[in-house]
């Protein structure tokens, strides 16, 4: 019963520090922090997605990139129409209104994983890894020989998206849009991995022999939580271009993907909010190691590899046994 | 009458390998049908078939009279048709109630819900605990799967498999590594549910298979040498020479 109240008074606290980030970081003098944090939420956004097949369902996905890079790449594309004047295909008008880019990358980067996720799925175990590796790695090369589209230098987007009512261009409201954002995503998320689609994805995972014999059609399935998973790195994709006003094939790069799985491991694999908390170490990391040395991902190895050996379920499940919640 | 089970000239080939060779097979309704071999005779092989796991190179398949041979595998289940493991194969990381409530769930139809809380649905919880009831695994709901003994995990196993709703139940050596006690209630289970369910029974417990079957048929190197009743199967010398005679000398 103890525990059953103080998982939400946790996440209560968690989220009102987070609305009290951004008024903190200024009074304190580190304006930094409130961008620190908006890539935190993002990338969390892409990493949770990830893991919902990943983590859940067991699908290692080595392409998750394209999705996140596709969402990007609608955002500047939309933005390069808008502010040329010039439809793209000749009648799809471009816009800079996150009211509509937003639900635009959620469709584009749906399909792409229901195209790139019904063939991948035909394999499985390794195979299904190289082959999601291997649909993200064209999406990088296309995009790079894209010369339409700024090519390998990527596509500058001037201004952020804009939402009507918000000053779009002010660092703290960008952060609040995101912090939102990422909490309808996590309420939606964690509705559907509790649900009936979510309980065949668990099953699915343990043994799809047994979800077989009790008569599932796994493949289905399977897709469906691809595409989900496609379309949440595609809204993370898309927050990040407006975040950084700049869409790259960075983004589509197969490190990329390495990335976001490295989080995922960080923070635990297979928990709503591991993901989000392994963003978190990573970004932070990444900075402090970043300032000290040029290497940094030589130490952020080291630390990946203690965290892999030792907790037993990533940063989550270390924080829980260290806070006495024993399983 | 029709019978539940029905099949026809089925052949598997495992390249120069006759797995299954010309099986002719039928089980009527309410009948408890036995099939026994020598390891190695192809049983799990055909009832993999059945299921339409492997498929098979020749034959045709009825289930109630209905041609099944082409169907995949979540058609047939949801057509009456379910298995149980010899080498159990449950969800590790749920409870034995969320096992048995996830097969009540896919029968009940498509699983595209997003939203409500599966673990919430009293009705699921409710049908699934009653399931455990009759499998005698009732105190044992809100377990791990992974905490099992075999022999549960035998149970749950069964528990699963009629949580589908089957017309015929393919048992695929039920009673393999259970001790004496939980091999007789194991029989006293199956023999309960004889007029709900029919059954093709794969076993080596030659105590269990007399006690149960209605009827028996021998496969020995892929083909069926023998089938009839009981007594019949027991005086059979072509029977006793292949399998039973086997046993005789190892005792």
């Amino acid at each position: 019963m103890e525990k059953s109240l103080k998982r939400p008074a946790l996440l209560a606290g968690v989220l009102i520090a987070l609305i009290a980030l951004p008024v903190v970081a200024d009074a304190t003098g580190y304006a930094a922090l409130t961008s620190l944090a908006t890539r935190v939420l993002i990338y969390g956004i892409a990493a949770a997605s990830l893991n919902f097949v990943l983590g859940y369902g067991g699908m290692v996905s080595f392409g998750h990139a394209a999705f996140f890079g596709i969402g990007g790449y609608v955002v500047g594309i939309l933005y390069q129409h808008y502010s040329l004047g010039e439809p793209l295909f000749g009648f799809i008008s471009g816009t800079n209104q996150l009211l509509i880019t937003i639900p635009v990358a959620l469709v584009v980067s749906g399909l792409m994983a229901a195209l790139i996720g019904a063939l991948s799925l035909r394999t499985g175990g390794v195979q299904f890894i190289m082959i999601t590796l291997a649909f993200a790695q064209m999406l990088f090369f296309l995009f790079v020989s894209l010369k339409t589209y700024g090519g390998d230098d990527g596509l500058i987007i001037r201004r952020a998206n804009e939402l009507p009512g918000l000053n779009m261009r002010d660092k703290q409201t960008v952060y609040y849009v995101c912090l939102a954002i990422t909490v309808l995503f996590f309420v939606i998320l964690w509705r559907i991995v509790n649900s009936r689609f979510g309980n065949v994805i668990v099953g699915l995972r343990q043994s799809e022999k047994r979800m077989a014999a009790i008569g599932l059609p796994a493949y289905r399935y399977k897709l469906m939580a691809f595409v989900i998973s496609g379309m949440g790195c595609g809204l993370a994709g898309a927050l990040m271009a407006n975040f950084l006003r700049y869409a790259s094939p960075d983004m589509i790069h197969w490190t990329k993907s390495g990335e976001l799985m490295v989080m995922v491991i960080l923070g635990g694999v297979g928990t709503l909010f591991g993901p989000l908390l392994g963003a978190a170490v990573f970004i932070v990391l990444e900075s402090i190691l970043a300032s000290w040395t040029e290497n940094w991902q030589l130490g952020l190895g080291l630390i990946l590899l203690f965290v892999v050996l030792y907790t037993q379920g990533g940063v989550q499940a270390l924080g829980a046994r260290m806070f006495g919640r024993r399983a | 009458m029709t019978p539940v089970l029905n099949v026809q000239g089925m052949v598997k080939r495992f390249g120069g390998l006759l797995a299954t060779d010309h099986v002719d097979l039928t089980v009527k309704p309410g009948e408890i049908h036995a099939l026994i071999g020598p390891n190695g005779a192809g049983k799990t092989t055909l009832i993999s078939q059945l299921m339409g796991e492997l498929k098979q190179n020749e034959g045709t398949i009825e289930l109630d009279g209905q041609p099944i041979t082409t169907l995949p595998t979540a058609k047939r289940v949801s057509m009456g048709l379910a298995r149980t493991f010899q080498i159990t194969c449950l969800l590790p990381d749920y409870t034995v109630l969320d096992n048995v409530a996830i097969a009540i769930q896919v029968r009940q139809g498509h699983s595209f819900r997003f939203w409500g809380n599966v673990r919430h649905e009293a009705g699921l919880r409710e049908d699934a605990r009653s399931y455990l009831a009759g499998a005698g695994l009732a105190d044992r709901a809100d377990e791990l799967v992974a905490n099992l003994s075999h022999g549960e995990q035998k149970q749950l196993e069964l528990a699963v498999a009629l949580a589908t709703k089957p017309r015929l139940l393919l048992l695929d050596e039920p009673m393999a590594g259970l001790g004496h006690l939980e091999s007789q209630q194991m029989i006293e289970m199956l023999r309960g549910l004889k007029n709900q369910v029919s059954m093709l029974l794969v076993e080596h417990d030659m105590e269990a298979v007399f006690a149960l079957a209605d009827r028996i048929s021998v496969l020995v190197y892929g083909r069926i040498i023998a089938t009839g009743s009981v007594d019949e199967i027991r005086d059979n010398p072509e029977v006793r020479t292949a399998y039973l005679g086997e046993g005789d000398e190892l005792c």
